[in-house]
């Protein structure tokens, strides 16, 4: 019973994003964008819920969910830290700025996401601000002309943040 | 026929009304360079100090109050262009900028400049070769060579203010599109103007909005590209970030010329900036009448609807973006059938670049002839390019076309700059236009101008318009690599030979990075590359190779170096080193072995160390721990 009542509230927001999209299946990826908001993931049970109600099939669905790299089938950290790795910031030294955030949270190239579910690590293409390369982006914050330091005195805030309850 | 539109009449009476009570105007740049430097703290210090100071502020020119007191109008713009000595703040009518402005300086201008008309000479840019302080945009010299014209009014006005916009004679081509001229007449008034697409390709946009006016259908669209997915591009960002209503203006037109009524902006996830403003626009050229049905009471309908991308490189590609706008995996298909028969939804429809649009209503309001004594005869008007890399001025430039690379390095660029930030032109090795499909020049083509043609023949292409200096600290096989590996990433997987050759081409370049390389590495590179050029179905697997081959064209000496002799001229790949200690130099204080992982280093305390070359595995920790810099790398 109980586990009828906490699905049907698993699959409440996504009916609502699909709803709002008038079940418009060439809206597909908005719809999976909006579902990955709301989840920060998408969910596999998800993924098939959204394809029965669109009227296409499952594997369509994952298809376009596998095809663009924004899109993770696993769940992301609460921090999503993309460091640009454009030419302009390659050129500047991003590189290295990668291998310390790897360092202190003990991630990797295949381990992107802490077990804590804290932080994601991504390598990004290009941010588009190149003039202040090189470029990391926190959730939706920009920090411009990183260093290694810069960015573990970030890591570290954050942390402590989380330690304190969001108190500062 | 724009006095007629009383939304227009009523947004320049109102802001003419306003702009006489204003006795300062403070624009502080919003774009996502100076934000990320934190203008917008500045922004906010500066209302408030300003209001402390109970000095009358003004932040949206919106006010109705007949008072005749005089205002202080602080305003947030588009991207000015100067990124990296953001956060720039200008002050008319004095005519001054400030750069890397801190939220601690605005009590000081306010006291001096705003107060009192002085400058305060600490916060003017220094000029790196002249060594002076600059005043004002037409002293600085990253300012001095451009022309602005898809970039005109970024950095210039408020972009979430439609008033703005209207004031600076925005929407008047849109209106003299609508009542004055026929869908063909606007066809013809760009292809005589001899305006090509922005966005790489260089495809006459007249022609192409031709090809789709004449086709018969019941619904048409128009399509505005802003998945600007090369690295190191970011002139499409600034254009939707900083004078959205252009691009707007600009679809209208568009829309006009081949009869659609309905138009997509496809832009890419990583820009939120940009999303919010084009929806910002939207939302009041819909109230103003200028979107939906009946625009302008012309009898026309016209609205626009915004998409964001979800992480696709490839998307970029016309046929790509279009399956990714109905909802599909954004993978290209075959052409013929081109866009303009079978496009959106099997319909008609017109893809243009967001550069390519803004530049339409310039055409549309000056007319042709105007537009096509700018440039060169074959490649008319201007180009932007987001000049980046080791040049001491980085940011987002627009000149005419046909400049020589020199005047953009060494003169908008200020020169380029070694490995300590300093400027050393001397260090100047190759420039790389146009990003992942795009390729190097070098020291022989500094003179050459740079436009479509003139690039295409020696085998790069002006992309979108990225331009990244390198010096010669950077190894030019390590380059490619990283554009091949880039692409390698993004390749849809459709075609074999660009998944697969592209995968195998970044195994050579790795063979070379790694000393495993021979001659026949760098011919099989040249070979491979030509087949992926031939046998790939979209412009990313075509121009793949591009960034591989013209750097061994231009640099072979130093992929024979990497091939032949294992050594690597600018002493980049880890893996080419030879790390040897100077007997002369070192001390014996024993920090290399130390920090030595694989107990390569032996040598007695207080005497010179030596490096066993069978055990070392070329890590560079040595070389990092040395504080006597006694370690060479061959």
């Amino acid at each position: 019973m109980s586990e009828t009542l906490t699905s049907e509230k698993k699959f409440e927001k996504v009916s609502k994003i699909l709803e709002k999209y008038n079940y418009d299946k060439t809206k597909l990826i908005p719809i999976l964008q909006e579902t990955q908001e709301e989840y920060r993931y998408l969910p596999e049970e998800l993924l098939s819920y959204i394809g029965v109600s669109l009227n296409i099939s499952s594997a369509k669905v994952f298809g376009v969910a596998t095809f663009y790299a924004h899109f993770s089938l696993e769940p992301k950290g609460k921090y999503i830290i993309k460091v640009c790795d454009g030419t302009a910031c390659h050129v500047k030294k991003s590189t290295a700025i990668i291998e310390a955030i790897e360092k202190k949270l003990k991630l990797s190239e295949n381990k992107k996401t802490t077990p804590d579910l804290l932080f994601t690590l991504e390598k990004v293409s290009c941010l588009g601000a190149c003039g202040i390369a090189p470029v990391v982006l926190i959730n939706y914050t920009t920090f411009s002309q990183c260093t290694p330091e810069k960015i573990l005195g970030e890591i570290e805030k954050i942390i402590k943040l989380e330690k304190n309850n969001g108190v500062e | 026929m724009a006095s007629n539109n009383v939304f227009i009449v009523e947004a320049i009476e109102r802001r003419k009304k306003i702009l006489n009570k204003v006795s300062k105007k403070i624009i502080i740049c919003g774009g996502t360079g100076c934000i990320a430097n934190g203008a917008m703290k500045v922004y906010k210090k500066f209302c408030d100090a300003l209001k402390a100071e109970s000095l009358n502020v003004e932040v949206s020119l919106k006010s109705e109050s007949s008072s005749n007191e005089s205002v202080i109008y602080v305003s947030k713009s588009g991207c000015q262009g100067f990124c990296q000595m953001g956060p720039l703040i200008s002050i008319e009518p004095d005519n001054v900028v400030y750069v890397k402005v801190r939220p601690e300086d605005v009590d000081e201008i306010v006291e001096k400049t705003i107060k009192k008309n002085e400058i305060i000479e600490r916060l003017l840019y220094i000029d790196p070769i002249k060594n002076q302080r600059e005043k004002w945009y037409d002293e600085i010299s990253f300012y001095k060579k451009q022309q602005r014209l898809s970039l005109r009014r970024c950095g210039r006005i408020n972009p979430e203010d439609i008033d703005e916009y209207i004031y600076d004679g925005g929407y008047e081509a849109a209106i003299k599109a609508l009542f004055d001229m026929s869908d063909k007449d606007i066809c013809d008034e760009i292809l005589r103007s001899g305006l090509r697409g922005r966005g790489g390709g260089g495809f006459p946009t007249g022609r192409k909005w031709e090809l789709t006016r004449i086709k018969k259908a019941d619904k048409k669209y128009i399509v505005c590209n802003g998945d600007e997915g090369d690295p190191g591009a970011f002139m499409d960002r600034s254009i939707m970030e900083g004078d959205p209503h252009a691009v707007i203006e600009g679809m209208i037109i568009a829309g006009k010329a081949i009869g659609a009524e309905e138009g997509y902006i496809y832009v890419r996830m990583e820009y939120p900036l940009a999303v919010e403003r084009l929806k910002i626009a939207i939302d009041q050229a819909r109230k103003y009448g200028f979107l939906g049905k009946n625009i302008f009471n012309s009898g026309y309908n016209f609205d626009i609807i915004v998409m964001e991308g979800a992480g696709a490189f490839v998307c970029g590609e016309e046929t790509a973006l279009l399956a990714s706008i109905e909802g599909k995996r954004g993978m290209p298909m075959p052409k013929p059938p081109f866009p303009a028969e079978k496009g959106l939804f099997g319909k008609p429809t017109v893809i243009n670049n967001v550069e390519t649009l803004a530049t339409v209503p310039v055409i549309i309001k000056e007319g042709w002839e105007k537009f096509k004594s700018i440039g060169t005869p074959t490649s008319p008007g201007t180009k932007t390019f987001a000049l980046t890399g080791q040049v001491a001025n980085s940011g987002l430039i627009e000149t005419p076309m046909g400049i020589k690379l020199k005047d953009i390095i060494f003169e908008i660029g200020g020169g380029v700059t070694d490995k300590n930030g300093e400027i050393n032109n001397q260090k100047f090795k190759a420039a790389q236009i146009g990003g992942p499909s795009g390729g190097c020049l070098t020291k022989e083509h500094l003179d050459m101008p740079l436009d479509f043609d003139s690039l295409k023949s020696i085998g790069a292409m002006i992309g979108s318009g990225g331009l990244v200096v390198i010096n010669d600290d950077t190894c030019i096989v390590k380059v490619a690599r990283f554009f091949m590996q880039f692409t390698q990433n993004e390749s849809c997987g459709k075609c074999v030979l660009c998944r697969e050759g592209t995968k195998q081409m970044l195994a050579l370049l790795d063979d070379l990075i790694e000393g495993r390389g021979d001659e026949k590495t760098i011919e099989l590179l040249e070979t491979l590359g030509k087949a992926i050029q031939k046998g790939s179905l979209c412009g990313l697997g075509k121009t793949a190779p591009n960034p591989v081959l013209s750097t061994i064209k231009f640099f072979r000496e130093e992929y024979l170096a990497h091939a032949i002799k294992k050594e690597c001229p600018s002493k980049e790949c880890k893996a080419l080193l030879k790390p040897k200690i100077v007997a002369e130099l070192c001390k014996g204080c024993g920090l290399c072995l130390r920090y030595c992982p694989v107990g390569a280093i032996k040598g007695n305390k207080k005497e010179p160390h030596v490096i066993n070359e069978e055990l070392c595995i070329k890590c560079g920790a040595c070389i990092e721990a040395c504080k006597l810099n006694a370690i060479t790398v061959g």
